[in-house]
């Protein structure tokens, strides 16, 4: 019986090296080490021993056992191993095979700057305050200092609305300014006394009536900045406006103001900052000046604050406007302002 | 404005400063110079000279040619051949030798050319007497440049003829630097230098008899015309004014005409007051035919009807806005804008009665835009001349007429000043001015600027000046004009920077502006691109948009008055139509196209001056639903479910899904059937669905679905709740089961699931639609529903416990909707 167990070992060894795959292990081991396998059987012949040969027997077949169980992890190890590598190397793709892209829609680039203006301008406290767009003549002009036939008329050609009764009253805002009346107004209204401060910024569409070129549109996105209160000087309007270009363009950005002329700011300047292109050198992008006007600002008029409510005695605020679609242009190199409103998608897909 | 700097220079000193540096002072200032024209830089100095013509020979081989011998400033006269008519012995020159540079004369590109030693008809030319075009000073080229008696013979002309202009962007409020005094005077300020002023003194030498009785002067309206000053040059000899005043009148882009009217234009571009010479004696004709001696001036309002045939030839047709200089024979000019033909100054005219007057500004901007007649004149005018700027232009001007024209000045000037306005005198409080500026003045320092600037000042007290503003700062009216023109003079760069330090205002809540954004952003994340269009469309692109094709009048619109083009003339009614046209834009060159725009749209309202303005949200969607690759090269289609998906996923996100409904609608845009309402609470706040074919052919797209949908932002942004309440996160297995039902094909599916859900009860916290199936073995007429349904308890929920909740919705479908289960 010995004999017949070293040899079921030989066999089954032999075997075990033959199966190469985890079916054959498994039924190698259901072949050999199973309740009805080989090895099962010889033992069941046990009972014909005698009481001297059993623990020798016993004892070498669960030797035996114990080998074969060890042997055959090992293999299944092995063969494990093996299969695994296969796998993997038969799972392997060409990674440079283009991916499954969700569609993701994008925002338009006007709406993506006007956020970030909007974003930054929030950092020092302004908050968005919306105002409408067809507008009457006595907010878009009259109640910002401008009376009928003020020469700085000639500085914003509007679009009239046409009405069947008497004036031309109704326009399109030329500029979100009308916004600072109503803005005040909405303000005083609360303690017409002692008015309480303003810190608003009024982004939205405005309206020239020009030709349509690449330099020019009849529709333009504004944002302006309002500020009033009992101590706001010229000079946190200058730090408020340095503030903003160095977080929009860099803190490297030079800047220079320069007195101008609007009819609702006194006093008012142009803001310059150094060529994007050449750094102030002088190129084809700032007309050889090294300049760029990037926004208009000033002191809110005296007029204008009488009109929204509040005593230019007692009060003081400043004012400054932009068009994103101008700071967009200069940020991307996008030399056709009618991309804008074409909805192109060749032009809307690039931001 | 055109500033030639050696004008400039006559009255303050700039030839000592940078030109780049003037001119970035004058624009820091508030005087933007725009450009920096440098005129004969380019001359070199060595070969193009001042010459002398000595003797003019005719040409041995051709008629039309002379040889003329210069000197030029060595000693050895060159000869060179030239056909110019008006070449003469004793003429000054430009000359230029062989090597120089000029321009091409004969080309029409004008290119600038090296001068070579020619030969003409078998003479040697050793160089060349110039035309203006031929140094780029102007584009006559009939003969060469005759330079004055007195230029210095071999002087580069470049030293002698080379300029400097800068051209001034004026702004409304400097108009007082149309003129090249106006500039001197900021220049004077900005650099604390003396300011000369124009010379206007009548020499005893140049007067005659009074002018007593010769005019008389009228004026109806003071308001319209404050002050009329007239005086009257005798015995004046019309002839091309001197070579120096064409040139400066060239240089500030003015053509010469003869010395009387050069004179005017001069001293308007000097001082900034136009004026006007009538031919004397053609008036006093005039008079003499109503009956007069003598001509009587009128100033009065244009009557309707009336017409005046001016300088131009051009006949205009007057207005009660136009203010007249008229006499007693009818109208002469249209005060301030331009002259009539009948009277202007000719080659024949001897005596000269010169006008300068002062205008309102308003009525002379209404008749300048309305007669589109925008001379030099009337630019000045509509801008604001102060009156008192009369008497000094027009004596400026009498006195060049007597210096240039040997004419005799009438003694005495008829000046009727009916409305002197009055003299500005600001209190002003430095500390106002600090809290403006953010800057301390002290009374010394603010002194200086304004005096610098001509204003007078005297001290109240520590803290305050009574400043009276001179006449020619009409923008001056309050303090904020005076800090301005201190913080200008004393430079904006020198300002400093701060923040603000001012208590922060009531915080206001801005909940529908956060938002509109937070729908942007949802939007995106469902895939479309943001489009933002032009608000203005046509209502035939609209018309379009409808399936019976209808064009609502413009009176239905927010119309333009003035539109700049017939494609952009009302204000858009629906976000569909910009919609439709970035499709059509886009759609030949993408397989896909997905776009929403967030934008208003314009409606009348009644008896309203002011349209309503609506927010809304417009979507369009069309071709694959998501990029074809080349693992899904054919995606799904984008149709009703793919629109209707956005919206879901969009509602879900602004937590107000359980609010909002769909039900079957008509829209004159879309398809019959696959055409929803939405619905918020129960009230419409716009329309889904698919474009009806015939609008998509109408439109010209393709034949390929295209899911649209708009609706009203703000209702929506309304019911966004403020907070909601989050469950927690189950500590127990949910259980699932599926059910299928069968209902009539008319049945909605939102009412399946409404019945299921109001049966289930809190308990079930899941309903998906899996499958939704119709035909065999299905009786006709039904489909059958097919739900995944998720029950989710505090507890394990027991088996029986969920056959219950089952069973309760089982009865109800039967009992509300007639279901029957479909596996039973």
């Amino acid at each position: 019986m010995q004999q017949e167990l070293q040899a079921l070992r030989e066999e089954a060894l032999q075997a075990l090296t033959d199966a190469q795959s985890s079916e054959a292990l498994a039924a190698w081991r259901s072949t050999y080490l199973g309740k009805k396998g080989k090895l099962s059987h010889v033992l069941r012949g046990m009972g014909k021993l005698s009481p001297e040969e059993r623990p020798i027997v016993g004892r070498l077949a669960n030797e035996i056992k114990t080998m074969l169980e060890k042997a055959y992890a090992e293999r299944a190890e092995t063969v494990r191993q093996a299969e695994l590598a296969a796998h993997l190397a038969a799972d392997a793709v060409d990674i440079t095979l283009p991916g499954r892209r969700p569609p993701l829609g994008r925002l338009h680039p006007s709406t993506q700057v006007m956020r970030e203006i909007e974003r930054i301008f929030a950092d020092l406290g302004f908050q968005v305050y919306a105002s409408r767009e067809v507008e009457l003549d006595e907010y878009n002009f009259q109640l910002l200092n401008i009376p009928p036939h003020h020469p700085a008329r000639e500085m914003q050609d509007t679009f009239y609305i046409e009405r069947s009764a008497d004036e031309n009253d109704v326009l399109l805002r030329t500029h979100t300014s009308p916004g600072q009346i109503h803005a005040m107004r909405e303000f005083a209204a609360m303690n017409p006394d002692t008015p309480p401060p303003v810190r608003i910024m009024l982004p939205g569409m405005v309206y020239r009536h020009e030709q349509i070129t690449p330099r020019s549109d009849i529709q333009f996105q504004q944002v302006e900045g309002l500020a009033i209160g009992h101590h706001i000087t010229m000079a946190d309007l200058k730090g408020t406006i340095e503030y903003f270009v160095r977080r929009l363009f860099g803190p490297e950005r030079r800047l220079r103001f320069r007195a101008s002329y609007f009819p609702f700011t006194e006093p008012s300047a142009e803001v310059d900052m150094d060529c994007l292109l050449c750094g102030g050198e002088g190129c084809r992008l700032c007309k050889g000046t090294g300049w760029l006007e990037i926004m208009g600002c000033g002191m809110v008029h005296p007029t204008v604050l009488r009109n929204g409510g509040y005593d230019p005695e007692r009060y003081t605020g400043y004012a400054f406007g932009m068009g994103p679609a101008r700071i967009t242009m200069l940020k991307y190199g996008i030399e056709d302002i009618r991309y804008f409103w074409q909805n192109d998608l060749r032009f809307l897909e690039q931001f | 404005m055109r500033v030639p700097l050696s004008w400039l220079n006559e009255f303050v000193q700039v030839d000592d400063i940078p030109v780049e540096e003037l001119a970035e002072r004058l624009t820091l200032a508030g005087l933007e110079v725009e450009e920096i024209e440098h005129i004969g830089d380019w001359w070199d100095p060595e070969r193009i000279r001042v010459g002398e013509v000595l003797h003019v020979e005719k040409h041995p081989n051709a008629d039309r040619l002379v040889l003329a011998t210069v000197e030029y400033g060595t000693g050895e006269p060159l000869t060179v051949v030239t056909g110019a008519p008006n070449v003469r012995p004793g003429m000054k020159v430009a000359f230029a030798t062989v090597g120089a540079i000029v321009i091409n004369g004969y080309s029409e590109a004008r290119e600038k050319i090296k001068l070579k030693r020619a030969k003409l008809r078998g003479i040697r030319s050793e160089g060349m007497v110039l035309s203006e075009r031929e140094l780029g000073l102007s584009d006559e080229h009939e003969g060469i440049l005759e330079l004055p008696d007195d230029a210095p013979v071999g002087m580069p002309l470049r030293d002698y003829l080379g300029d400097t202009v800068l051209e001034i962007a004026i702004l409304p409020n400097i108009a007082r630097c149309m003129s090249i005094w106006g500039v001197a005077r900021e220049v004077s300020a900005l650099y604390k230098r003396p300011l000369r002023s124009p010379t206007t003194d009548w020499p005893r030498e140049a007067l005659g008899d009074p002018i007593e009785g010769k005019v008389e002067i009228v004026i109806e309206d003071p308001d319209k015309c404050p002050r009329f000053t007239a005086s009257l040059i005798t015995n004046v000899e019309v002839k091309p004014s001197p070579f120096w005043m064409q040139r400066r009148l060239i240089l500030c882009g003015m053509r010469p005409i003869n010395n009387i009217v050069d004179i005017t234009n001069y001293v308007m571009l000097e001082t900034g007051e136009p004026l006007h010479a009538f031919d004397y004696d053609k008036l006093v004709e005039r008079a003499r035919r109503t009956g007069r001696e003598t001509p009587r001036i009128i100033m009065r309002q244009a009557r309707e009807g009336e017409t005046l045939v001016t300088l131009d030839d051009v006949e205009r047709r007057l207005t009660p806005n136009d203010i007249l200089v008229t006499d007693t024979a009818g109208i002469l000019s249209i005060a301030g804008i331009m002259g009539g033909a009948e009277t202007e100054v000719s080659a024949e005219t001897r005596n000269v009665l010169l006008e300068a007057a002062s205008w309102n500004f308003l009525s002379i901007r209404r008749s300048m835009v309305s007669h589109n007649i925008f001379s030099e004149a009337a630019k000045r005018f509509s801008r604001g001349v102060h009156p008192s700027l009369a008497e000094i232009g027009n004596r400026r001007a009498a006195l060049l007429m007597h210096q240039l024209a040997g004419g005799t000045i009438a003694e005495g000037m008829v000046d009727n000043y009916p409305a002197p306005p009055p003299t500005v005198v600001i209190e002003m409080d430095l500390d106002f001015i600090a809290r403006l500026l953010g800057i301390e003045f002290s009374a010394e320092e603010a002194r200086d600027i304004l005096q610098r600037l001509e204003f007078t000042v005297e001290p109240l007290d520590e803290r305050r000046l009574r400043v009276t503003v001179p006449d020619h700062r009409m923008d001056i009216e309050g303090q904020a004009d005076l800090a301005e023109e201190l913080v200008r003079i004393y430079g904006l760069d020198r300002l400093p920077s701060t923040l603000l330090a001012d208590e922060l205002p009531p915080l206001r809540p801005y909940r529908e502006h956060l938002l509109t954004e937070r729908t942007r952003d949802l939007l995106v994340g469902a895939g479309l691109q943001e489009i933002i269009s032009y608000a203005l469309t046509t209502p035939e692109a609209e018309g379009r948009l409808r399936l019976d094709g209808e064009v609502l009048p413009d009176e239905a619109y927010v119309a333009l008055l003035n539109p700049s083009s017939r494609e952009r003339r009302v204000m858009r009614r629906t976000l569909l139509v910009s919609l439709v046209e970035a499709l059509q834009r886009n759609i030949h060159h993408h397989d896909r196209v997905a776009l929403f725009e967030v934008g208003f749209v314009y409606h009348r309202r009644d008896g309203e001056r002011l349209p309503d303005e609506v927010l809304r949200v417009g979507i369009a969607m069309t071709g694959p639903v998501e990029p074809p690759t080349w693992l899904n090269p054919t995606p799904a289609l984008a149709d009703y479910f793919a629109i209707k998906g956005v919206l879901d996923e969009l509602f879900t996100h602004l937590h107000i899904a359980d609010r909002i409904a769909f039900e079957p609608a008509e829209h004159s845009t879309l398809q019959p059937g696959r055409t929803a309402a939405i619905l918020l609470d129960g009230e419409r706040i716009g329309y889904v669905g698919e474009m009806h074919p015939l609008v998509r052919e109408a439109n010209d797209l393709p034949a390929q679905r295209v899911a649209l949908a708009e609706f009203d932002l703000h209702p929506v942004l309304a019911a966004v709740p403020d907070s909601y309440r989050i469950r927690a996160v189950p500590r127990v297995p949910a259980v699932i089961e599926d059910i299928a039902v069968i209902v009539d094909e008319t049945t909605p599916a939102a009412e399946v699931e409404r019945v299921i859900r109001a049966a289930g009860g809190d308990v079930l916290a899941n309903v998906y639609l899996f499958d939704v199936y119709q035909g065999a073995p299905l009786p006709e007429g039904k489909k059958s529903l097919a739900y995944r349904l998720t029950y989710q308890a505090d507890e394990t929920l027991t088996d029986e416990a969920a056959a219950a909740i089952r069973q309760r919705i089982v009865h109800a479908l039967a009992d509300e909707i007639g279901a029957t289960l479909r596996s039973a």
